[in-house]
């Protein structure tokens, strides 16, 4: 019980102090972030600097690949980096490209159901359903995905006929980009949802009357108007909700099927069925490599990957939003 | 059908006067009158609504059985244990207790980090540019994949001089251990938590603050004894999210906390032997012990996931229950 005695704002918590104190906390998050896209970058460029632009390009079997690159790691005689990433590089884009796509336009429908059309006692049911699948860890997401929707698709959606046409290069036993879309889509939806409707309601409600008001009827001025104006929200969620896609982890490395192959759309309706495995989920599977120099030069050039698409989709982002700060709504 | 479907229920009284703040929702113009293409997409609204909903009764449902059906109150307190079937393994005593320590390890860190950053953003932001960078580098750290601050930390912490967090051998860092992974989930905390103050201590209105050092108190002092208690609900809120998020992440825990089913004290007095020490945590468990893992026991995985999501739903109720009370206070502008 000091304080009560001693003066406070004598000179232990000064302003000026507090103020030094809590920069130098901001300063210290900025250089660990600095530090990070630095350390990571650093880690990463063996592998960028012996593949040159052929890194991002198709070659090979990309998980013979890795595997050569750790056992010359192990060996230490010389140390091996060829590494094409093209599949991984197709599947990150197919798996999070197909999932957003599919998520923005239910999410938007959902959102504008919740903040206009929904009755009452609906938007009260959906608000919690949203929040509860938003909070559901992946790896339940991921855990549902291998022993209910992987087992379905292998059993009954995939026929023998089509197992038999590929059977000399790729299974076919449910670990399916269908499976890692349908997944990720239920994952990412809800985040979108919530801030999209976020967006919604934030639009000022005069303009809306004034749509309203010219004739125009509810669902076209919700259109017209509404999700207009609230277009910077709809990018922020639609950013937020890729950089989650393109970073999901553990649950695309438990139902994508973990193969480093490239799914092809010319093969027709069995495309969605073929297995691959993103960029994310290489680097979990491969992290027990991480002691072998190669291999761990090879993972953290995929982290460089992931980290530099994060930060060009925020500055994407930012610089579409800034484009529309003249409609006003947050 | 559809038409049926989109009558709002609770129509307001015919000829009563009308509630301006009604105008938009509520008010009642029946989608009979739309074109079909109009009624078409109210009508795909309804669909997508329902299926939400039919989405997460079946996740619960799903869940709720199988967990029913395969968790023993044993398991909780059985640690992990090498066997060939289900029933010789034990349990996952070591993982609930794991998906705790890194629970509480994170917020320790990330719950004053991020009140100090949403007070400084909000109270004092000088210079503006730096104000600037730091909300960047907040939101740049949210969007940031898990699985890459995973892989940070473990540059960080095999560094020899960070040696005394985590198990060495012959001067070579192994660099997985509970300090380890506490402090990168952290990171995964900190936008949500503050994000959420920031907007607490937002909604003070500025005369509260001009009263405050009308009186004489320092910035510091208003911080502290006005405007941080009063956005405490703000503040829980951020806390329960984090936690959520905390508890959830799984790519962090793989890399950073040691492939193991059990604790894995070094030496050393005795929190710190287990902190130090590799572990798991209940996301870790499911991942390991689903099929594509290295366990393979579905029943112990459903169990573990059922464990999981009753935690998950215990801090969304939380956050349910401070807002509402929140709003039984009332706010400032009120």
């Amino acid at each position: 019980m000091d304080e009560e005695f001693s003066p406070e704002y004598g000179p232990r918590w000064s302003d000026k102090r507090v103020e030094q104190m809590l920069g130098a906390l901001v300063c210290a998050v900025v250089g660990l972030l600095l530090a990070m896209i630095v350390t990571v970058l650093v880690r990463g460029w063996p592998s960028f600097a012996h593949n040159g632009l052929a890194w991002f390009g198709p070659g090979g079997s990309v998980d013979e690949q890795l595997n050569t690159i750790f056992l010359s790691g192990e060996s230490g005689a010389h140390y091996v980096y060829t590494f094409h990433a093209w599949p991984l590089i197709w599947s990150t884009l197919l798996i999070a490209g197909g999932s957003v796509f599919i998520a923005l336009f239910s999410a938007l429908f959902v959102a504008v159901f919740v903040v206009e059309f929904a009755p009452e006692w609906m938007s009260n049911i959906l608000q919690p359903v949203i929040r509860f699948l938003a909070s559901i860890p992946s790896v339940i997401y991921g855990l549902i995905g291998v022993l209910v929707l992987v087992p379905f698709i292998g059993n009954h959606l995939v026929t023998e006929h089509q197992k038999a046409s590929v059977a000399g290069v790729i299974s076919l036993s449910g670990y399916s980009l269908l499976a890692a879309i349908t997944v990720l889509t239920v994952m990412i939806a809800p985040l979108m949802v919530s801030i999209f409707s976020d967006g919604l309601r934030s639009v000022k409600p005069g303009w809306l009357e004034g749509s309203l008001a010219l004739g125009v009827n509810r669902w076209r001025t919700t259109w017209k108007i509404g999700v207009r104006t609230a277009r910077p929200a709809i990018v922020a969620g639609t950013v937020l909700a890729v950089a989650r896609a393109i970073g999901e982890a553990v649950m695309l490395a438990m139902i994508s099927g973990s193969v480093g192959f490239a799914p092809n759309p010319a093969d027709g309706a069995i495309f969605i069925y073929e297995p691959s495995r993103p960029l994310a989920p290489t680097i979990v599977k491969n992290i027990d490599q991480l002691s072998s120099p190669p291999s761990n030069a090879t993972l953290f050039a995929i982290a460089t990957v992931l980290l530099f698409s994060a930060a060009f989709l925020s500055l994407t982002g930012w610089a579409a939003r800034r484009a529309m700060r003249k409609y006003g709504a947050a | 059908m559809e038409s049926s479907l989109a009558t709002p229920p609770a129509a307001p009284p015919p000829g009563g006067p009308q509630i301006p703040s009604n105008a938009t929702k509520g008010a009642v113009e029946g989608s009979a009158t739309w074109r079909l293409s109009d009624r078409i997409g109210l009508a795909i609204c309804w669909a997508l609504g329902l299926l939400f909903c039919a989405i997460a009764v079946a996740i619960a449902v799903y869940l709720f059985i199988q967990g029913i059906k395969y968790l023993k109150p044993s398991m909780l307190v059985t640690p992990a244990a090498a066997g060939f079937s289900e029933g010789e393994t034990g349990g996952f005593s070591d993982a609930f207790v794991g998906t705790l320590i890194v629970g509480v390890m994170g917020m320790a860190i990330a719950l004053p980090a991020g009140i100090a950053i949403a007070v400084w953003l909000v109270e004092y932001g000088r210079p503006a540019a730096l104000a600037r960078v730091t909300e960047s580098t907040i939101e740049a750290i949210a969007g940031i994949p898990s699985i890459v601050l995973a892989l940070f930390g473990t540059v960080i912490f095999s560094n020899t001089a960070l040696a005394f967090l985590s198990r060495s051998n012959e001067g070579v860092v192994f660099g997985r251990s509970f300090f380890a992974a506490s402090a990168m989930l952290s990171l995964v905390a900190l936008p949500l938590i503050v994000a959420s103050v920031r907007e607490g201590l937002h909604s003070i209105p500025r005369h509260v603050r001009e009263a405050s050092y009308a009186v004489g108190k320092t910035k510091a002092a208003t911080t502290r004894r006005i405007l941080l208690p009063a956005s405490r609900p703000q503040v829980a809120t951020g806390a329960m999210l984090g936690l959520g998020r905390i508890i959830g992440d799984t790519a962090i825990i793989v890399v950073l906390l040691g492939a193991t089913q059990n604790f894995a004290p070094v030496g050393g007095n005795f929190p710190f032997n287990y902190l130090r020490g590799a572990g798991t945590t209940l996301t870790n468990f499911v991942y390991e012990a689903s099929p594509t893992g290295n366990l393979n026991q579905p029943q112990k995985a459903y169990a573990a996931a059922f464990v999981l999501l009753l935690m998950v739903l215990a801090l969304n109720g939380a956050v349910d229950i401070i807002h509402r009370r929140a709003r039984k206070v009332g706010t400032w502008s009120s």
